[in-house]
């Protein structure tokens, strides 16, 4: 039975984290190095916190299935990252971040770990700079901003279309300096299989090593996640391939509990699907938002190509239904505003799945110059995807799954319900409750990697004070024995279908039973098939190859096996959650103008899962929300 | 379109490999070259075969994880793009296509188009960062930079680490590679106290890691799929010499 203590300390918000510093145990710098620390993943969160922890003084292990802990799916995040310093002197300051952190995620986050998050936000620039991270700059040398989604105040830092790639060969940089030290040991390519429990505590990990195929073990003082998100469970996605759910998972299944799986944030700017080859999809950052214009024609079926509607009959519909936010209106809205768009016949490209992204405006009122310098990039990869140019016609874009919300339940300190295993990232729950406003994904992950793990951890270690284990212990031989049985029982199943099929036919159910809208029905329906789909696949997969050596195709059975459990978990969420709030819109609950229509009175918690055994029904906990400083209300773009 | 493959198949580091031929016949122009190798391998798996090896990842020409010369150029015939975001649009119908893994000592196979890039990651953690510790910060506007040198220092940090330019080179040579980050940070006022430090440490990694000399054929910048520029071999070099003969 788990038990949900949030540990948020007391006090005003604008003071929690500054008394919980000053309050939190310490570690002695000679003591730090007898303490041996794990980081699973190398994103973001993992390389910041890994580097971190280091430069204190712990030893580290640090793993990732990369070839090179810089290829984390971190590096992939296109638009910026937000920060409260208020440059611009318009209005921004760490209270104005917050509010539109808590508001923007439909008060279904901890306003207390958000406030935090705010408040580290400044330092992360700070840290960025420092360590040479190229950031956008004006003529007069000084940082430059854009403008993101749900908010009114330009706060977003960016490096081109390319700041997760510079914000984590940064964080790359100082890790790789703590690995050239042998302060951090780095294991490339290997993969985490399991998390091992010496009494109650997570003192280890398993992992396959993707080469050789051996299966070892790591014992530590602690165990830190930072594994990313599950939006693969839907197989097309904007996640890279590996993205997967094994880790966070397989901790689940060891005591961990999940939080609001069901949040799952469907990103309104992807290039849409071109056929059922279709292996992964790509998103368009949301910066284009700023200077281009989302528009379908009026009527229903219109087949003229986009420069043959006069301006007349076409609709931009975000301006007209949100005024005040348009174009920038948050990441929900303008996915289920697009859906609403296409379900109603007004949808343009092959299949009518798409709408207009239109630059012509800005090219008209700017120059095509100006536009290229913005988003050059952009434009290019759209052109190498499509083969249709966007300076000459408009972008067609469709929403697609890209983050998640929801993730491992950690307390005020990032702790999972598992005393020790803590969880970073986009891999935990905490900070953007129901939806995640754009650039703030680098912020969390960098936030709690740099600036909330390095105080934390040595608060839990100077507190359990927990007996040193080896992996000699024998939990940690039962773990090798199963992760070893599980690669054996793929092996040996030698059916008919490839593991990819099953995915893709998962991924398939998932976005039409679970995705942008969901029903009671609908829920209900999957809720059937998955236990029939993961009984096939374990029935009739066809596994290639042996375990002792590389094999794709036995690691990537291993995540789809895992996803085929955790969908079932994420479904019983949506489910159980009768109300719509965020990225979970349940068509049962809206207004009469089709937004979302929260139930505060029922289902202001976060819904915490706790395993119950396989094939049993998961048990749901709940964490209460309070919302004392931005007051409950009904969210409004207009 | 109708498609004959001529890939390399090698089972692992010690053993022979061979290019083998594979023919497909149901191609969109719409994949990507990796969704064609997805659709080669779902058709050896359903024939009881292994499938073929290839790192990949992100799929938006950003992690760096793919590679493959296709016909004997790195990343493909497609000017300034990765593997993963060429499109079979690019090829005729009826097309025989070869496709082998990056071919360098440094980089050593390890299974199919599969290659061991980690003498990358070990010049980096021989001085490709800038020593700034978690919490050392001051403001970020306390430092103007000026745009065209955060500007340049952007463009040459825009490597993705593929290893195209080594795959390219006669010499198997890692500079633009190396080079790209010398730049990156040497144009960047934070990065000025370790400039020569920096350079000397990473030129001698690289050396030791067995990847070749440069001898100024481009080759490498026109194979980078991010258009790096040769200029910071340059400016590495003078870098290097200066540290060399004045200390650093």
């Amino acid at each position: 039975m788990i038990t949900l203590d949030s540990k948020i300390p007391s006090g005003p918000v604008t003071e929690k984290w500054d008394k919980h510093r000053a309050e939190m145990k310490l570690i002695n710098p000679a003591n730090k190095r007898k303490y041996t620390l794990i980081v699973v993943g190398t994103g973001l969160a993992g390389s910041a916190a890994a580097a971190s922890l280091a430069e204190l003084g712990y030893n580290v292990e640090c793993f990732t299935f990369h070839d090179s802990p810089r290829r984390a799916h971190s590096i992939a995040a296109q638009g910026g990252i937000n920060a409260a310093k208020n440059y611009q002197n318009d209005g921004d300051s760490i209270w104005r971040l917050f509010y539109d952190t808590v508001k923007g995620g439909d008060f279904r986050a901890r306003e207390a770990n958000v406030y935090r998050l705010a408040q580290v936000s400044v330092n992360i620039i700070d840290q960025c700079v420092a360590q040479g991270v190229p950031f956008a700059r004006e003529y007069g040398g000084y940082l430059a901003n854009r403008s993101f989604g749900g908010a009114q105040v330009s706060r977003t830092f960016y490096a081109k279309g390319q700041t997760g790639q510079q914000l984590l060969l940064g964080a790359y940089s100082a890790l790789s300096r703590q690995i050239g030290a042998g302060t951090v040991k780095m294991h490339n390519r290997k993969e985490m299989l399991d998390l091992v429990l010496v009494e109650g505590h997570a003192r280890g990990i398993v992992t396959r090593d993707l080469v050789s195929g051996k299966i070892e073990s790591f014992a530590a003082d602690a165990v830190i996640l930072a594994t990313g998100g599950y939006a693969n469970v839907f197989y097309l996605s904007t996640n890279a391939k590996a993205c997967n759910v094994t880790s966070i998972y397989r901790a689940h299944k060891k005591g961990a509990g999940f939080a609001n799986p069901c949040y799952t944030q469907i990103h309104p700017t992807c290039i849409p699907v071109s056929g059922d080859h279709q292996s992964k999809l790509t998103l368009m950052s949301e910066s284009l938002r700023n200077d281009g214009r989302i528009w379908v024609p009026k009527a229903k079926g219109d087949k003229r190509p986009a420069d043959q509607i006069p301006e007349s009959e076409r609709d931009y519909y975000l301006e007209r239904k949100y005024p005040s936010f348009g174009n920038l209106s948050p990441r929900d809205i303008a996915s289920r505003a697009a859906k609403e768009a296409c379900d109603d016949g007004r949808g343009v490209g092959p299949g009518g799945y798409g709408v207009y992204l239109d630059f012509a405006d800005s090219i008209h009122r700017l120059s095509e110059e100006t536009i290229a310098e913005r988003y050059g990039n952009l434009f290019e990869m759209y052109e190498r995807i499509t083969g249709e140019n966007p300076y000459k016609s408009p972008m067609r874009i469709y929403p697609a799954p890209h983050y998640t919300m929801g993730g491992l339940w950690v307390d005020y300190n990032l702790m999972s319900t598992i005393p020790g295993l803590h969880v970073l990232g986009e891999a935990n729950f905490s900070d953007h409750g129901a939806n995640r406003l754009g650039a703030s994904a680098l912020m969390q992950g960098l936030g709690d990697g740099y600036f909330v793990i390095p105080y934390t951890i040595g608060h839990y270690l100077a507190s359990e004070k927990t007996a040193k284990v080896t992996t000699d212990h024998p939990e940690f031989k039962k773990a090798e024995q199963e992760a070893t049985a599980q690669t054996q029982r793929l092996l040996n199943i030698n059916g008919k279908r490839s593991t990819n099929s099953f995915h893709r036919e998962l991924g398939l159910l998932m976005w039409d039973k679970c995705g942008m809208a969901r029903t009671e029905q609908s829920l209900k329906e999957a809720l059937k098939r998955i236990p029939e789909l993961r009984e096939e696949f374990w029935r009739d997969v066809k596994v290639t190859g042996v375990g002792e050596e590389l094999n794709q195709s036995l690691e990537h059975a291993g995540r789809v096996a895992d996803f085929l459990e955790f969908a079932e978990l994420l479904c019983y969420d949506a489910l159980e959650r009768e109300e719509s709030c965020g990225g979970h819109f349940r068509s049962e609950y809206q207004t009469e103008d089709g937004e979302a229509l929260r139930n505060d009175e029922k289902f202001c918690h976060a819904a915490v899962w706790e395993y119950a055994g396989s094939n049993n029904k998961p048990i749901r906990h709940k964490e209460e929300l309070t919302f004392d400083n931005v007051h409950l209300a009904t969210r409004s773009y207009k | 379109m109708k498609l004959v493959l001529k890939i390399w198949r090698q089972q692992n580091g010690n053993s022979e490999g061979k290019i083998v031929d594979y023919m497909l016949d149901d191609v969109s122009p719409d994949m990507s070259f990796l969704e064609m190798l997805d659709v080669l391998n779902e058709k050896l798996i359903a024939k009881n075969e292994e499938p073929v090896a290839f790192d990949h990842d992100c799929r938006e020409g950003i992690c760096g994880a793919c590679s493959l010369i296709i016909n004997g150029v790195p990343h493909g015939p497609e000017k300034a793009t990765t593997t993963c975001q060429l499109h079979m649009r690019k090829f005729n119908d009826g097309e025989e296509i070869v496709i082998e893994p990056w071919r360098a000592s440094a980089f050593p196979v390890i299974k199919d188009l599969v290659v061991d890039r980690s003498s990358f990651d070990r010049i980096i953690q021989k001085g490709g960062f800038i020593t700034a510790n978690t919490g050392n910060a001051q403001d970020g506007n306390t430092l103007p930079i000026s745009k065209i040198d955060a500007d340049a220092s952007m463009d040459a940090a825009a490597c993705i680490g593929c290893g195209a330019c080594v795959a390219a080179c006669k010499n198997g040579s890692a500079s633009l590679f190396v080079a790209a980050k010398l730049s990156h940070l040497g144009l960047l006022p934070q990065g000025q106290p370790e400039r020569g430090s920096r350079v000397l440490a990473m030129v001698m990694q690289m050396d030791e890691e067995g990847f070749g000399s440069c001898t100024n054929t481009y080759d490498c910048e026109a194979a980078c799929p991010k258009e790096i520029s040769v200029k910071n071999i340059a400016r590495m070099n003078r870098d290097f010499f200066k540290a060399s003969l004045f200390g650093v």
